[in-house]
C-alpha cells in the first residue's frame, strides 16, 4: 500500500498589487512585480475553502479529516476548520482541526493529514500584512492550498514521500504578538546562519532516508519567509529550481510550500523526484516522488491559470482600507447586524453549504431552502440540492452606493442557476462598469462582513472561470 | 370564500394632513397631534365623538399608546398596525371595516412616521436576528433592479431608460411646486436629475423618494351618516391588499418588470369597484413613486398603460398634471415626501382635495370623472405588499 498525495487544489485570489504603486504612494517601499491579495471579503478560512473546493472538485473522494493551518487565523479559541468542513458540505462526521499561528504550522497539517487514516485533507492559508513601505507589505502574498492525502486503495496516488526529515532550532526571526498586524523581524543575516545550518541537516537525512544524491533529483521547492536564507539556499538547486512566484503573487506563508508543491505538480511527468524544503523556525525536508497516476491527473485549476486570470489594477489605497490601514468615511447607515448564534446554527447547511431545497413534485429549487413549496404548495416534500458549484446566468442587477461595504460600491445580480433555481447575489471579483445582463457568474464563499467579533461567511457571486 | 368589498358602505368625511419635510422641531407626538385635530376640525367633530382609532407607524412608537398618549385619548381602543410602507392604508383598511361591520360609528385612521431622527441617510429598520444572509441592498438597490430588466425587455437603450425615469422624477417635482405641504417645493431641471449622484444602478439622489417626517389623519363614518358631517364626503369605493409570496427572487419566471402583488391588488380593486377600463374611468391616482422605475412598472401594473407603453406614456405626457390621466398631482412620495406610515394617508388626503376640487386652483384638475385611486406598496420588487383604494364623490 502507497499512502501520498491524491489530488490538490489552490487558490490564488483574483487581485494583485502592482509594488510601483507602493513606491509611488510613499515613496518608498514597494518594488518591481506583484503580489496577490486577497478581496476585502476574504480571509484564510474563505481562501481556505476556495482551494479545498478546486480539490474536490472532479474528484469523488470525500474526506473524512480536515487539518487547517494558517499564520493568520479568522478566529482564535473558535476552530476555522469546522468553516471550512461545512461550507465543504461535509458530513458530521469529519474531523476538522486547526493548527495554527506560524508559518511552520502548514508542515502540522501536512504531516497530520498524511497521517491520518483515510482520506485527508490539509489546507494550509495564509494572508500576509506588514507596515506601509516594508518588506513584509510588498513581498507578502495571499494564498491557499488544499492537499489531499490517500492510500493507492482510495484513488491514484499521484506523488508520494521516499524520504523526509525535520530540524528544530529555536531562535528569534520573525514574530508577532497577537492582534497585531505586522511582524517584527530580527536582523536578516543573522536567521540566515540560523537557517542554512538546519537546511543542511534536514536536507542530508532526507536524500539518505530516499537513497538519492542532490543531483539525483528532478526539481527544488523551496519556501520559507525568510528571503535571505532561501536565497541562499536556493544556490543548492541551479537549474532545477522551481519558480517561488514571489516576483508575481508574493510570499504567502504558511501557504507558500504546499502552493509551490502544487506548481510543481501540475507541471511533473511521472517519475519525478522533487526535493521539497521549508524553512520556519527549523527546516522541513522531503523528497515527493510522481507516479505513472499523475500522467492522468488535470488540477480544476492550476497555480499559472489562476495567476493569468487575476486583476493587476488594484490601486494601493484600496488595498490598505481592505487590511485596516486606512480607515474611510463610513457610510451615514446602521453599522451591520451582527448575525445570531441560533438562527445561524439552524440555517448551517444554506449559510455555509449553499444547500437549497428542490420540492420532490414540481422541481422548483428554492434559495434560500423553504418548507412550502412556491409551486404547487406542497408541504415538507422538499430533497436538499446544493448549489455552490452549480454556474448561473445574470437575469438582472444593481450597483448599490449606499449599502454597508467595506468596499463600495456594493454590486447585486439576480441570478438563475443552470437547470433551475434563482437567487439574488453580492457580486465579487468584478468592476461594476462590466456587469451586464446575460454575464455567466459562479458561487465563491466569502467574508461579507465581522460584526461585534462575528464574522459573516456566506457565498457571494463572482465572474465564471473561463 | 370570497371577497366581497364594502363599495359605498363607509365614507371620508374629514381629513388632515401635516406639511411633510424635515421637522427638526417636532417629534411624531406634535404631528399626530396636528394631523388629528385638523381631521378632526374638518369632520366638524370633538375627539370624545371618536369611538376607535387605527394608528400606522413603521416605527415611531409601539402600541396604541403612541396615539391615545399625546392625543390623551380617554380610554378607546387604538389599534397600531405596520406594513411596511403600505402601512398608513392598512390603517385605512382596518378603519373603514370596523365601520363597515357596525361595530363603530365613527372612527379615525391616523399615520405618522418620525424618520428625520435617526441620524441616517434613507430608511432604517431593526430586523429580528437572523443567520446573516438577508440582502443587505437599500431600498434604492432593490427599487433600481426594475431599471435594467425594464429596458432589457422592452429594447430601450440606457440613455433612453434614464430619460423616461428623468421625465417622471420631473413631473412629480412639478406638480409637487405647486403643493404647499409638500417637502421639495421646486421644479427641478431635467439636466439636475440626470446628472444627480448616484444612488443605486442608473438611480440618482433626484429618482429617490423625500425621507421625510409627516402625520395624516381621516375620519370614517357610514355612508348613510356622511351628509350628517359634511356636503361633499368621499365614498370609499374599493380596498384590496395583496401580500405576495417573495418568491421573486427564487422565482425564474419573475422578469423585474412588473409587481405581481400590485397587479392582485389592482384586479381586486377594479372588481370591487365596478371599474373595467382605468385609463378612462379615473379622474387622477396617486401612486407609489418610492423610486422613479416604480412609477413606470406601476402604470402598466395599475392598467394606466398597455404593456411596454408606459416609457412612451410618460415620455409623452400622459400622467402630467393637465394629461389624460394625472398621476401623483400632489407631488408622490417623490416631492411631498414618505414619511412611511403617513403616505398612504396623504395619498387619499390629494384625492380627498382633488375630488372634491378643493385643491389650490394652479393644481386642481378639471375633469368629469369622479373616481380616485391611491396605491402604496412596502417591500421590494418580488417580495412586497401592494394596496389599491377606489374613492369617489358620488354614491353609486
Amino acid at each position: 500500500m502507497v499512502r501520498g498525495i491524491i489530488g490538490y487544489g489552490t487558490y490564488v485570489p483574483y487581485y494583485r498589487l502592482d509594488r510601483a504603486k507602493i513606491t509611488a504612494a510613499m515613496g518608498a517601499g514597494g518594488g518591481r512585480g506583484h503580489r496577490a491579495v486577497a478581496g476585502y471579503d476574504e480571509d484564510t478560512t474563505t481562501m481556505g475553502v476556495e482551494a479545498a473546493r478546486n480539490a474536490l472538485r472532479g474528484s469523488t473522494v470525500t474526506p473524512s479529516s480536515i487539518w487547517f493551518a494558517t499564520a493568520n487565523p479568522a478566529y482564535l479559541d473558535k476552530t476555522n476548520a469546522t468553516a471550512i468542513q461545512a461550507a465543504l458540505d461535509l458530513p458530521q462526521e469529519t474531523w476538522a482541526v486547526d493548527a495554527g499561528g506560524s508559518a511552520r504550522s502548514a508542515e502540522a497539517a501536512i504531516t497530520g493529514a498524511r497521517g491520518t487514516p483515510g482520506i485527508s485533507m490539509a489546507v494550509i492559508s495564509d494572508l500576509r500584512t506588514g507596515n506601509p513601505t516594508s518588506n513584509d507589505e510588498s513581498g507578502g502574498g495571499d494564498a491557499a492550498t488544499a492537499l489531499l492525502f490517500g492510500d493507492d486503495e482510495d484513488a491514484p496516488v499521484i506523488a508520494h514521500a521516499i524520504g523526509r526529515a525535520a530540524a528544530t532550532g529555536e531562535f528569534l526571526d520573525r514574530y508577532r504578538l497577537p492582534g497585531e498586524n505586522a511582524s517584527r523581524i530580527w536582523e536578516e543575516r543573522f536567521g540566515e546562519q540560523a537557517y542554512l545550518t538546519l537546511a543542511e541537516d534536514a536536507i542530508e537525512r532526507a536524500m539518505k532516508e530516499a537513497d538519492l544524491a542532490l543531483e539525483d533529483v528532478d526539481k527544488v521547492v523551496i519556501a520559507g519567509l525568510h528571503a535571505r536564507a532561501v536565497r541562499s539556499l536556493s544556490k543548492i538547486a541551479g537549474d532545477k529550481l522551481v519558480d517561488d512566484l514571489t516576483g508575481r503573487i508574493g510570499n504567502p506563508g504558511a501557504a507558500q510550500l504546499p502552493l509551490l508543491v502544487a506548481s510543481a505538480l501540475d507541471n511533473a511527468a511521472p517519475g519525478e523526484t522533487i526535493l521539497c524544503v521549508h524553512l520556519a523556525d527549523g527546516a522541513n525536508a522531503s523528497v515527493l516522488r510522481t507516479t505513472d497516476a499523475i500522467a492522468d491527473y488535470t488540477p480544476f485549476s492550476s497555480v499559472e491559470s489562476q495567476i493569468e486570470n487575476g486583476s493587476d489594477n488594484l490601486d494601493y489605497n484600496l488595498y490598505l482600507t481592505w487590511r485596516g490601514f486606512l480607515d474611510r468615511e463610513p457610510p451615514r447607515r446602521p453599522d451591520p447586524d451582527r448575525p445570531g448564534a441560533p438562527p445561524t446554527f439552524r440555517s448551517e447547511d444554506w449559510k455555509y453549504a449553499f444547500v437549497g431545497s428542490r420540492d420532490r413534485s414540481s422541481g422548483a429549487i428554492h434559495l434560500p431552502p423553504m418548507r412550502v413549496s412556491m409551486d404547487g404548495g406542497a408541504v415538507d416534500d422538499m430533497e436538499r440540492v446544493r448549489m455552490a458549484d452549480t454556474p448561473a446566468t445574470i437575469a438582472t442587477f444593481t450597483v448599490d452606493y449606499l449599502a454597508f461595504s467595506l468596499s463600495p460600491p456594493t454590486v447585486a445580480v439576480v441570478i438563475d442557476f443552470d437547470g433551475g433555481g434563482r437567487f439574488q447575489a453580492e457580486m465579487t471579483d468584478v468592476d461594476p462598469d462590466d456587469v451586464k445582463i446575460g454575464d455567466r457568474v459562479e458561487m465563491t464563499f466569502r467574508r461579507l462582513f465581522t460584526a461585534q467579533g462575528i464574522h459573516n461567511y456566506f457565498w457571494k457571486a463572482r465572474p465564471l472561470a473561463e | 370564500m370570497a371577497s366581497h368589498g364594502i363599495k359605498d358602505q363607509v365614507a371620508i368625511v374629514g381629513m388632515g394632513c401635516t406639511p411633510f419635510g424635515e421637522h427638526w422641531d417636532k417629534g411624531a407626538d406634535d404631528m399626530l397631534v396636528d394631523a388629528a385635530h385638523e381631521a378632526y376640525a374638518s369632520a366638524g367633530v370633538n375627539q370624545d365623538d371618536i369611538d376607535a382609532f387605527w394608528l400606522g407607524t413603521m416605527g415611531s412608537g409601539v402600541s396604541g399608546l403612541t396615539l391615545s398618549k399625546p392625543l390623551q385619548i380617554d380610554y378607546k381602543p387604538v389599534s397600531r398596525l405596520e406594513n411596511m410602507c403600505a402601512t398608513g392604508s392598512e390603517a385605512f383598511r382596518n378603519a373603514c371595516y370596523a365601520v363597515a361591520s357596525g361595530a363603530y360609528d365613527v372612527v379615525m385612521a391616523i399615520g405618522v412616521e418620525k424618520l428625520k431622527d435617526s441620524g441616517y441617510s434613507g430608511l432604517t429598520g431593526s430586523r429580528p436576528p437572523s443567520d446573516g444572509t438577508d440582502s443587505s441592498l437599500t431600498a434604492p438597490a432593490t427599487f433600481s433592479l426594475l431599471a435594467p430588466a425594464y429596458a432589457h425587455k422592452n429594447g430601450l437603450d440606457d440613455e433612453t431608460m434614464k430619460e423616461v425615469l428623468t421625465r417622471i422624477a420631473w413631473k412629480n417635482h412639478k406638480n409637487g411646486a405647486l403643493n404647499p405641504r409638500a417637502q421639495f417645493r421646486k421644479e427641478v431641471a431635467k439636466e439636475t436629475i440626470a446628472g444627480s449622484p448616484l444612488v443605486a444602478g442608473p438611480l440618482g439622489i433626484f429618482d429617490c423618494s423625500g425621507v421625510s417626517d409627516g402625520s395624516a389623519a381621516a375620519v370614517i363614518v357610514r355612508a348613510e351618516d356622511a351628509h350628517r358631517y359634511t356636503d361633499k364626503p368621499l365614498y370609499v369605493k374599493a380596498l384590496s391588499f395583496s401580500s405576495g409570496p417573495a418568491t421573486g427572487a427564487l422565482d425564474p419566471s419573475y422578469d423585474y418588470t412588473t409587481f405581481r402583488e400590485v397587479r392582485a391588488s389592482a384586479e381586486e380593486a377594479y372588481k370591487q369597484a365596478g371599474i373595467d377600463d382605468p385609463r378612462s374611468q379615473i379622474a387622477m391616482a396617486e401612486v407609489h413613486d418610492c423610486f422613479t422605475p416604480t412609477e413606470l412598472v406601476l402604470m402598466e401594473d395599475l392598467g394606466f398603460a398597455e404593456e411596454g407603453t408606459a416609457w412612451k406614456e410618460a415620455l409623452n405626457g400622459t400622467f402630467d398634471l393637465d394629461g389624460d390621466l394625472p398621476v401623483n398631482p400632489d407631488g408622490g412620495l417623490k416631492s411631498f415626501g414618505h414619511p412611511i406610515g403617513a403616505s398612504g394617508l396623504r395619498m387619499l388626503f390629494e384625492c380627498w382635495l382633488q375630488l372634491r376640487g378643493e385643491a389650490p386652483p394652479e393644481r386642481q384638475i378639471d375633469s368629469d370623472r369622479t373616481l380616485g385611486l391611491t396605491h402604496n406598496l412596502g417591500g421590494q420588487p418580488g417580495a412586497c405588499v401592494s394596496f389599491v383604494s377606489v374613492v369617489g364623490s358620488e354614491i353609486g
